[in-house]
């Protein structure tokens, strides 16, 4: 698709730095709790997977950052209330089950997402494009996985359920538009409701009734406001870094 | 690390078109759909295959270590079978 060019060629319009962030810290929080799993997942070969996802979103986190500012002044020296990630990605790792949900409802979105960006024009289309690859392997992984465990024995199926419901009320959240992110909100939500609704049914679970949106359903991370277990997280992912600015090896 | 009951699965990668799968290495899995994804993870993270199979290692039927001097020593004598007898004439490289 050539067209002929008939003006100069229209700068690429700079990336709306709140957008990058709120899409840069999704990928930095959930790359780094992901990473709380090294040495501890259920089995060698799943810790590997687990890795894998991490470091593709750190690959992300670093892009998106890099088009705010410093990415390590952004990922190290910013407080907790500057964070404008989903309330989702900064959820605990909990057990296997809680995890892979996690990473279910928010590869799907996050798919749903760079399959859009990375159809149109904006300035972080060229990322998507790239990104939609690793993201749609995210969400086949969670995919699988949450089959497997919901429709398993007994005791995965009630931790899968258990844990598609705890979650359940952080997942409206990732459908207010983020300012500078031009994409179908409404229809991204309609397609992720179809799309885990169908993966929880074959896995034999119930979509969860609770409110996903509203006074009684959480979320407002785009905002900065965190959950209680994000400082901590923050606290392990910049002491090195403040305790020794600078640091390299 | 706790113990698991998950079948062990032999890996072969082929790298390239044209070229044949390879024995990667082997890995555990609970069925053979995750067992060719934890394949891709472990064996094709650097851009090294085209084409993943899995095997259960279980359906390996393998020689025998004892049986090694029938099996192989017979043929350790008979060079005849090798091509090594043959001028290779001048200019050819690939042989």
């Amino acid at each position: 698709m050539t067209a002929p060019e008939t003006t100069a060629a229209p700068t690429p319009s700079p990336a709306p730095t709140a957008a990058a962030l709120a899409l840069g810290d999704d990928a930095l929080v959930l790359s780094h709790r992901l990473g709380e799993w090294a040495g501890h997942a259920p089995v060698l070969e799943e810790e590997v997977a687990l890795a894998n996802i991490a470091l593709d979103l750190l690959g992300q986190a670093r892009l998106l950052l890099s088009m705010a500012g410093d990415e390590d002044d952004l990922a190290y020296l910013r407080e907790e209330r500057a964070f404008r990630n989903l309330q989702l990605v900064e959820q605990e790792n909990g057990d296997f089950a809680h995890t892979i949900v996690r990473q279910l409802y928010f590869s799907t979105y996050q798919h749903l997402l760079y399959a859009e960006l990375a159809a149109g024009a904006g300035p972080f289309a060229p990322l998507a494009a790239k990104a939609v690859k690793e993201v749609a392997y995210h969400r086949d992984h969670a995919e699988q996985w949450a089959l497997r465990l919901g429709d398993g024995t007994a005791e995965s199926h009630e931790r899968t359920r258990r844990a598609s419901e705890a979650l359940w009320r952080f997942t409206g959240e990732m459908f207010q538009p983020v300012e500078g992110v031009d994409v179908d909100w409404k229809g991204m939500e309609a397609a992720w409701l179809a799309s885990v609704g169908e993966v929880l049914r074959r896995a034999t679970l119930t979509v969860p009734e609770g409110p996903r949106t509203g006074a009684w359903a959480a979320g407002a991370g785009r905002q900065g406001l965190h959950t209680e277990s994000f400082g901590r997280m923050l606290a392990e992912m910049q002491h090195l870094h403040r305790s020794h600015p600078g640091a390299s090896w | 690390m706790t113990n698991t009951d998950w079948p062990l699965w032999e890996v072969f990668v082929r790298s390239r078109r044209g070229l044949s799968h390879t024995h990667a290495g082997s890995l555990h899995a609970p069925d053979a759909e995750l067992a060719l994804r934890n394949a891709r993870d472990l064996y094709t993270r650097r851009g090294e295959g085209v084409s993943i199979w899995v095997v259960p290692s279980s359906a390996v039927t393998a020689s025998s270590p004892d049986e090694k001097d029938p099996f192989f020593e017979p043929s350790a004598d008979k060079p005849y079978r090798h091509p090594t007898f043959y001028e290779i004439p001048e200019g050819v490289k690939h042989l």
